[in-house]
């Protein structure tokens, strides 16, 4: 949408924290643990449902005409607005649910013990990124919906219902942040601050693949994986250092990112 | 301008000594701040936002912090001009890649240049890690000030270098060089036809808001008596960039009036209610955005 969303880490740790106090519910009442997996997407979609419509139709929509600059401004604007807005309903004292990740267990590979969730996350990452390409590429909504990013105006001309568009994509991406929080929150303590860890590792992935490039947000984010993997195991100084120096060496190589298109400059 | 910045500083010198010691603080830190924030309006004039001002800021605060911790010197001159010289010459360094870049990406990129600098400093033992650590008592020319006296001498040689910074800033914006900023926000490729080069003066920018920064830095450093690495942290950024955008761009006092009433803003919303600090800021930063687009002095003139 030409919007680097700032809120987007926010969604992160609002579904990290409805997935983990939800699903704690859950099971504190003895309900089947292995349906817990679903109670996290409900999680998920509840608390989107909850923000990000709201986000949209009531700051957003506003402020679709204004420079990048001021977008990204507003973003993080709201950002700082829900960090509080979670730490007023959740407090600050870290939840646990380890219930879903221990459940499934782990196997063998090579003679190393690797958890089968991670598995799991790995698996639905690689579902959704490839149902988001198809359905940009190959469905009727899915061309609209870059039509509509590229030139708002004609697509109205044309009788499209941009608005709707905005709406919609600006949920479903959301949905997706928190759909992301919400799974990974069985593999770590939810804690405040969630939000603003991840933000900054996703900024430096989209940049480095590109901003607004889905092959891009995918090679990035195995990029930075892979480095800082590297560096974790290798120089664990540096970790947070290693991932903003690829990104400065991608950027100096690759002025808009890997796999970005080049703009055409107003005279 | 000259005679307004003259004024000021009288006031502040003769005013001094019957304020309390925290408004001394609150007054000080706003110089630090307000000096932020003029490099941040020189940039913003031609456009850019630099979201990792906090870059230059903890340099500079490093760069005297260091002074007295391996050398021993607490001297407050000193601890500036390092301040400034340190973020000066990073920035000189660091302005070849980033003089390339516009708008949004311009913004990421010295966010990640600051997060990189955060990065290092948290992983750093020798520099006390994510603790950081004190400072030494300001002195001033080898003179060490009596305990009654040290938040006034530090105030002072604050409103000193921020009342010279201001009035060296006024007379660059009406250098040449200094007038191709709002000509490199509306469009670079005419600048470029005009025979002046965009990336040159974004360079210049660049590096005198760096280092107005590391001085600023450095100021702050010598006030709080205290460093750690939250100060290259990306939220440090947001708050310079508030006070920016707060003060506007049409002179150069706007920044420092802006960043004494961000101190008002954030000494009473934590007084208030210290837990949801980041939620007023956050709607404080909203309200002025969308009811205040020029700032509270005028012309900031984006859409």
């Amino acid at each position: 949408m030409k919007i680097v969303n700032v809120t987007h880490g926010s969604f992160y740790a609002l579904g990290a924290y409805a997935g983990a106090s939800l699903t704690g519910v859950w099971l504190a009442r003895g309900f089947p643990a292995p349906l817990s997996y679903l109670v996290l997407l409900v999680a998920a979609v509840a608390i989107t449902l909850v923000f990000a419509p709201a986000i949209e139709r009531g700051i957003l929509r506003f402020m679709y005409a204004k420079d990048e600059v001021v977008i990204l401004l507003i973003t993080y604007a709201l950002f700082l607005i829900l960090e509080d807005v979670i730490k007023l309903i959740w407090g600050v004292n870290p939840y646990f649910i380890a219930e879903p990740y221990a459940l499934l267990g782990s196997f063998q590979v090579a003679g190393m013990a690797y958890p089968t969730y991670n598995l799991l996350l790995v698996g639905l990452a690689v579902v959704f990124g490839g149902g988001l390409a198809w359905f940009l590429a190959g469905t009727r909504t899915g061309k609209l919906l870059r039509a509509v990013i590229h030139d708002p105006e004609v697509s109205r001309a044309m009788g499209v219902n941009v608005e709707r568009f905005y709406l919609v994509t600006f949920t479903f991406g959301s949905l997706l942040a928190a759909l992301a929080g919400a799974y990974t929150a069985p593999t770590v303590s939810v804690v405040p601050g969630l939000g603003v860890e991840v933000i900054v590792l996703s900024f430096a992935v989209v940049v480095i693949g590109g901003l607004g490039s889905l092959p891009g947000a995918a090679l990035g984010a195995v990029i930075v994986g892979i480095v800082r993997s590297l560096s974790v195991h290798y120089l664990p100084q540096v970790e947070l250092f290693v991932i903003y120096f690829v990104m400065a060496m991608v950027l100096a190589l690759r002025p808009r990112g890997l796999f970005s298109l080049e703009e055409p400059r107003r005279i | 301008m000259p005679l307004a910045l003259a004024a000021i500083l009288l006031g502040v010198l003769a005013g001094g000594p019957w304020l309390p010691q925290w408004a001394m603080f609150i007054v000080t830190v706003a110089f630090a701040r307000g000096l932020v924030a003029l490099g941040l309006m020189l940039l913003l004039r031609a456009g850019l936002v630099s979201f990792g001002q906090a870059l230059y800021f903890c340099l500079g605060a490093y760069a005297a912090g260091a002074l007295g911790r391996f050398l021993g010197i607490g001297d407050i001159a000193l601890e500036m001009l390092a301040g400034g010289a340190v973020a000066a010459l990073a920035a000189f360094v660091l302005g070849f890649l980033l003089a390339r870049y516009r708008g949004i990406f311009f913004g990421l990129l010295s966010l990640a240049l600051s997060m990189i600098l955060y990065g290092l400093l948290v992983k750093n033992e020798a520099l006390g890690s994510t603790d950081g650590f004190n400072i030494l008592r300001s002195t001033l020319f080898g003179i060490r000030p009596g305990a009654d006296w040290v938040r006034y001498t530090v105030m002072g040689c604050a409103a000193v270098v921020s009342v010279g910074a201001a009035l060296v800033v006024h007379r660059y914006l009406q250098t040449p060089l200094g007038r191709l900023a709002p000509a490199i926000k509306d469009n670079e490729i005419r600048v470029e036809y005009m025979g002046a080069s965009a990336r040159y003066a974004v360079h210049v920018k660049y590096v005198i808001a760096a280092a107005l920064a590391g001085v600023g830095g450095a100021l702050a450093a010598t006030t709080v008596g205290h460093i750690d690495p939250d100060m290259a942290y990306w939220t440090s950024s947001g708050e310079f960039i508030f006070i920016a955008i707060l003060g506007g761009t049409s002179n150069v006092v706007a920044p420092f009036a802006a960043a004494l009433l961000y101190g008002l803003i954030h000494t009473t919303a934590y007084d208030l209610s210290p837990n949801t600090w980041q939620m007023s800021l956050g709607i404080a930063l909203l309200l002025l955005i969308v009811f205040l687009p020029q700032g509270l002095f005028g012309r900031l003139g984006w859409r």
